[in-house]
């Protein structure tokens, strides 16, 4: 049986220019999927503001959850793609965004149709009747390539900006309810408040320019330098796991294999030695400046310039020449 | 309270880590030492049985070998008991295999109230474990918890989303997640490591626990190439000499982005 028939879990967010749309995730996602098969996308939630993107991308039908009424999405989602499938639909691929979201609904969807799940993808082909898919391993020196051995659907996690996303020109999509059933007690979590950590600037994965900073600063209250530096370079600031897991700045800063993936046009890494758990999240970078005291580290084996220096006399000097300038 | 915690015994990520040349996968035939990311498992879960004012802090882990060095650091911060799966059987399990293994494992403890895992390993970082977990049990989850807490008998998690936190309650038992940073965690005291040397540590194989196919027999997934990512050019890389900084604004302005 050939390989034909691809969803992919599609989010909506709040877009930039206000309202909502799909995730830019979701739209590399649908441009990966086109090129594998037909294409329909499951959506957590109600789907009415973005079904028409969706379409524009090649989705010809749209499953929507409708509103998941406090629910975490992971059981409740899989619960509702375990219903669609047992009513009859098959899907042979089913891609998911590797994020919070789509993490714990494939994790669930896997246990529930007893079927492997191959996650932190940067690449999917088809192989024959089953598929392939890419992961870097080792901070990104090596590619593994895995397949599947048993029956259909494969559940791939794919990590953000693997791939271009661009419009196929698609009309409106189908829309059809896909309501979560009763989860017993595994649904007992619910969400009682959600807090939205406000930022101003560029957001970190969309900037132009990244500036992050790490433990080579030496303690939280210089990372006001690389806040200054990122908006002196109309850029985001953004943090090694180090400094996160220090609490010196929030999660959300946080770039790597379990914050976010970057590929701006230029990353400056200050006091960042370069663990494998960073460089995965912004070796994809066009240009990478890393300045760094120690100059064995792993940063400098990626940096188009690399300064041996200390950040903190080379930070304020540098901030000075650009907003001089 | 009686909380289970999933220990992972990893190769120590300080040295370079090496595929098996036969399979392909991550060699873990050498020494093991306790996954960095459970500690913050273990330390929340003596957090909550000292908060709760009884119970005790189980271990579950799944390691070749009879591998225990790192389960020892667990016992030595102040676990109770461990549940150690080690069976040749094992070797090449996936995420699904391994979690209904552990899913298993924690059963054979009998009820927890909780179960806590990292949200990832430092070493595979498939990072779907833990809620595998929490469906092969039938139990309600809670992924990426920053902080943790029971009160009145309901757990009380703030959990990363993209946009900053939810505030999530959940009926126990549960299976929570945590990242790094959820907690400070203890250093084994001098006393804790030898109390650990006597803990009981009950090793069984897939077998004993009534789970197959595991292994190579269980995935359904192989590895088909291993190729080297394309390198970055070398840079330019350069001593500061206190105008290091000029290099960097000539640098930016090359690239017409200043």
């Amino acid at each position: 049986m050939a390989i034909s028939n691809i969803w992919v879990l599609a989010q909506g967010a709040p877009s930039s220019s206000g309202g909502v749309g799909p995730t830019s995730t979701t739209l590399e996602l649908l441009t990966k999927a086109r090129a594998l098969g037909t294409v329909t996308a499951f959506v957590p939630g109600d789907a009415t503001d973005i079904a028409g993107a969706l379409g524009e991308y090649g989705a010809t039908k749209v499953y929507a959850t409708g509103d998941l009424q406090g629910a975490l999405p992971g059981v409740a989602v899989a619960a509702a793609m375990q219903a669609v499938i047992a009513g009859g639909d098959a899907p042979d691929v089913i891609l998911f965004p590797q994020d919070y979201v789509g993490r714990d609904v494939v994790s669930r969807l896997s246990v529930k149709l007893d079927r492997p799940v191959l996650t932190n993808n940067t690449d999917i082909a088809v192989d024959g009747d089953s598929v392939k898919a890419t992961t870097p391993v080792f901070g990104g020196t090596k590619l593994v390539t895995t397949t599947f051995t048993g029956s259909a659907p494969y559940l791939i996690a794919v990590r953000p900006k693997s791939f271009a996303a661009e419009p196929a020109g698609g009309g409106a999509p189908e829309v059809v309810a896909a309501p979560v059933p009763d989860l017993g007690a595994a649904g007992g979590a619910k969400v009682q408040q959600v807090h939205v950590e406000e930022h101003s600037g560029p957001k970190l994965d969309e900037a132009n320019i990244v500036v992050s900073g790490g433990r080579g600063l030496g303690e939280a209250s210089k990372y006001e330098m690389i806040e200054t530096l990122a908006k002196a370079l109309k850029g985001a600031p953004g943090a090694s796991r180090a400094i996160v897991d220090a609490g010196w700045v929030p999660y959300s800063y946080q770039v790597g294999q379990t914050g976010k993936v970057v590929k701006p046009t230029v990353y400056i890494a200050a006091g960042i030695s370069g663990a494998t758990q960073h460089m995965v999240g912004m070796k994809g970078s066009k240009n990478i400046i890393a300045i760094n005291k120690d100059k064995e580290a792993p940063i400098f084996g990626v940096a188009d310039l690399g300064i041996v220096g200390d950040v903190h006399k080379v930070l304020p000097k540098l901030i000075e020449a650009l907003q001089s300038r | 309270m009686n909380v289970i915690v999933c220990a992972k015994q990893i190769p120590d990520p300080a040295l370079p880590g090496e595929l098996d040349p036969s399979s392909n996968t991550l060699k873990r035939d050498g020494k093991l030492i306790l996954d960095e990311s459970d500690m913050y498992g273990v330390e929340m879960a003596l957090q909550l049985v000292d908060a709760a004012g009884g119970g005790e802090v189980s271990l579950v882990s799944m390691a070749p070998n009879g591998e225990v060095s790192g389960v020892r650091t667990a016992l030595a911060m102040g676990a109770a008991r461990a549940v150690l799966v080690s069976d040749p059987e094992l070797a090449g399990s996936d995420a699904l295999s391994t979690a209904k293994v552990l899913a298993a494992a924690a059963k054979r403890l009998g009820d927890a109230d909780l179960i806590i895992a990292g949200t990832e390993s430092s070493d595979g970082y498939t990072g779907t474990v833990p809620e595998q977990i929490a469906e092969v049990l039938g139990l309600p989850s809670v992924t990426f918890a920053k902080s943790v807490k029971v009160e009145d008998g309901v757990l009380k998690v703030n959990r990363q989303t993209e946009a900053g936190y939810d505030e999530v309650t959940c009926t126990l038992p549960a299976v929570v997640s945590v990242t790094a940073g959820v907690v400070e965690p203890r250093y084994p005291s001098f006393k804790g490591i030898m109390a650990a040397k006597s803990k009981p540590v009950d090793t069984v194989t897939a077998a004993d626990l009534g789970v197959t196919p595991v292994g190579w027999a269980g995935a359904g997934q192989q590895i088909v190439d291993v190729a080297s990512a394309p390198e970055r050019a070398a840079g330019e890389i350069i001593e500061d000499d206190g105008e290091a900084f000029n290099k960097i604004v000539e640098f930016l302005d090359n690239l017409k982005v200043i």
